[in-house]
């Protein structure tokens, strides 16, 4: 009898990749823990696929049909409030960690030569899942989430040159419409899936070429540390860690159900209380601080501007800290790493005590 | 004069013709593309709207309406005007409403405040709402834009 195994193994040729995992080590030390974010993310994407594939056996993409399609879903079909809270609070856990996993990165300055395109593919990863977010939150066409849109749409279209085509190419139109719908579901289902994982798939890749980067205080001491091997050792831990983190979604969908709210209308005023999601909070508030005219700019072009050239500046973060290149200590830039937290958690902490 | 040897060699030459044709390929596919995702004049927006049964406004009330494609907003201010404007707000294009405590037009997105007349009174609007005039006849309301000399505007019945 064919050893099928062996069968396998010869036309695939797994075997190498198998014994790469194998062999593969990956540093240990007392900053270990931060690799972990990186693996969660990557389950939690995984939860995102599989509900997300489910919910859209029933999800129709029209403003005549999304509410109720999504409050059928809620309503009447077996575990589907479960699965809809499960995508929806999988969604913010994978922006949480997500924040997590760059600002982690960006203080152990992992962006250091020749990591520069693991951090600009991360970057981008991070922006694409914003707009995730930003695309998903529109999906069940509720009061909210079309004033969210309305505002979110505007906040692109404010920025110089690209602005008029980005507000066209999202809004489909000069103002929200069904066909605005559209266009975010299929930038949700279809376009942003294929570029997250043509991303990560760069990103993952990279890391497995260049190794985990070690910071620069261990790397000094090689005392310091030691390497464990990737099988078992670090994919047990990996696999705990996913364990915790998916028995908490569970535990969040479960008894935190996400509500669906009032179907959005296109001709009803903005409601009070209106507001994005919490990971688009901080701009929202800076966007809502800054005066209407400041000096001879429209205050809003000023807000918008400022948040473009901070998603550059996050971009050319490896190329700007001259000092982590030479592999020195580089206390300006963990300044401004702690300085952006500190500017998120405050201008968030307004938002939420504002109401 | 013929050279000893050719300065372009068949290497060369199919090389370039193969990129040229990759790059003319790409290059007659963005324009197509282009005009597909970017939705292209769908017609101007009507400059007057007329109003069949629009429901009588008690002082210090407003409603919305559609004005072509974006939402407008009548409002019946406390000494008895009939004023209309546009609904979108100048900042981030929520769409206003009217408040009745405090006589203003409003926009709940980041808290802009509009007088009766569209002027900015608080908050980051950085224009005032656009204002239309109001005819009423017997049986409808006519609204349209200012500054479009009669005869020249498209009308629309709402």
């Amino acid at each position: 009898m064919i050893n099928l195994k062996n069968w396998f193994y010869e036309r695939t040729g797994i075997e190498a990749i198998l014994d790469f995992l194998r062999k593969k080590q990956v540093p240990d030390h007392k900053y270990t823990f931060w690799y972990y974010p990186g693996s969660i993310l990557l389950i939690l994407i995984g939860v995102q696929i599989i509900t997300g594939c489910l919910l859209l056996l029933y999800y129709k993409p029209t403003i005549e049909t999304a509410y109720e399609s999504v409050s059928f879903i809620t309503k009447y079909l077996p575990f589907g409030s479960f699965l809809r809270s499960l995508h929806a609070w999988s969604s913010d856990l994978i922006i949480a960690i997500a924040f997590i996993h760059m600002f982690s990165t960006f203080l152990l300055k992992s962006y250091r030569p020749p990591r520069e395109l693991i951090w600009i593919s991360g970057t981008f990863l991070m922006f694409i899942l914003l707009t995730f977010g930003f695309s998903g939150y529109l999906l069940p066409w509720n009061e909210l989430s079309l004033f969210a849109t309305s505002v979110g749409t505007q906040i692109a279209g404010s920025m110089p040159i690209i602005g008029k085509y980005l507000l066209l190419f999202l809004r489909g139109g000069e103002y929200i419409s069904g066909d605005t719908l559209t266009r975010f579901f299929a930038l949700h289902v279809i376009i942003l899936p294929l570029i997250l994982l043509a991303l990560a798939a760069v990103h993952v890749l990279l890391i497995q070429h260049h190794g985990m980067s070690v910071p620069p205080s261990v790397e000094s001491s090689p005392a310091k540390k030691k390497d464990i091997p990737f099988y078992p050792d670090f994919l047990l831990y990996d696999a705990v860690n996913g364990l915790f983190v998916f028995s908490g979604l569970v535990i969040l969908a479960l008894f935190l159900p996400k509500e669906l709210g009032i179907k959005a209308d296109l001709l009803a005023p903005a409601p009070a209380g209106i507001k994005p999601e919490w990971y688009f909070l901080f701009m929202f508030e800076t966007l809502k601080l800054i005066p209407s005219m400041v000096l001879s700019f429209e205050g809003k072009q000023l807000g918008v501007m400022i948040f473009a050239l901070g998603a550059v500046f996050l971009i050319c973060i490896p190329f700007l800290d001259r000092w982590s290149a030479k592999n020195k200590r580089s206390p300006l830039f963990t300044l401004i790493g702690f300085g952006i937290l500190i500017y998120i958690f405050v201008m968030t902490a307004i938002s939420y005590l504002g109401e | 004069m013929k050279l000893k040897e050719s300065l372009f060699t068949r290497r060369k030459f199919l090389n370039w013709s193969l990129t040229a044709s990759l790059a003319a390929l790409f290059g007659t596919a963005v324009g197509p593309v282009w005009r597909f995702v970017f939705p292209g004049e769908v017609g101007p927006e009507p400059t007057e709207v007329e109003l069949k049964d629009f429901p009588e406004l008690l002082p210090g009330t407003g409603k919305l309406f559609k004005f072509g494609r974006h939402p407008a907003i009548m409002i019946r201010t406390p000494d008895g005007k009939l004023k209309s404007f546009t609904a979108v707000c100048t900042h981030f294009e929520c769409t206003v409403q009217y408040k009745k405590d405090t006589n203003q037009i409003w926009c709940a997105c980041h808290n802009g405040f509009y007088d009766t007349n569209g002027k900015v009174v608080s908050g980051p609007p950085p224009r005032p709402l656009e204002e239309y005039d109001v005819a009423v006849e017997k049986d409808k309301i006519i609204v349209s834009r200012r500054g479009v000399p009669k005869g020249e505007k498209p009308k629309e019945k709402a």
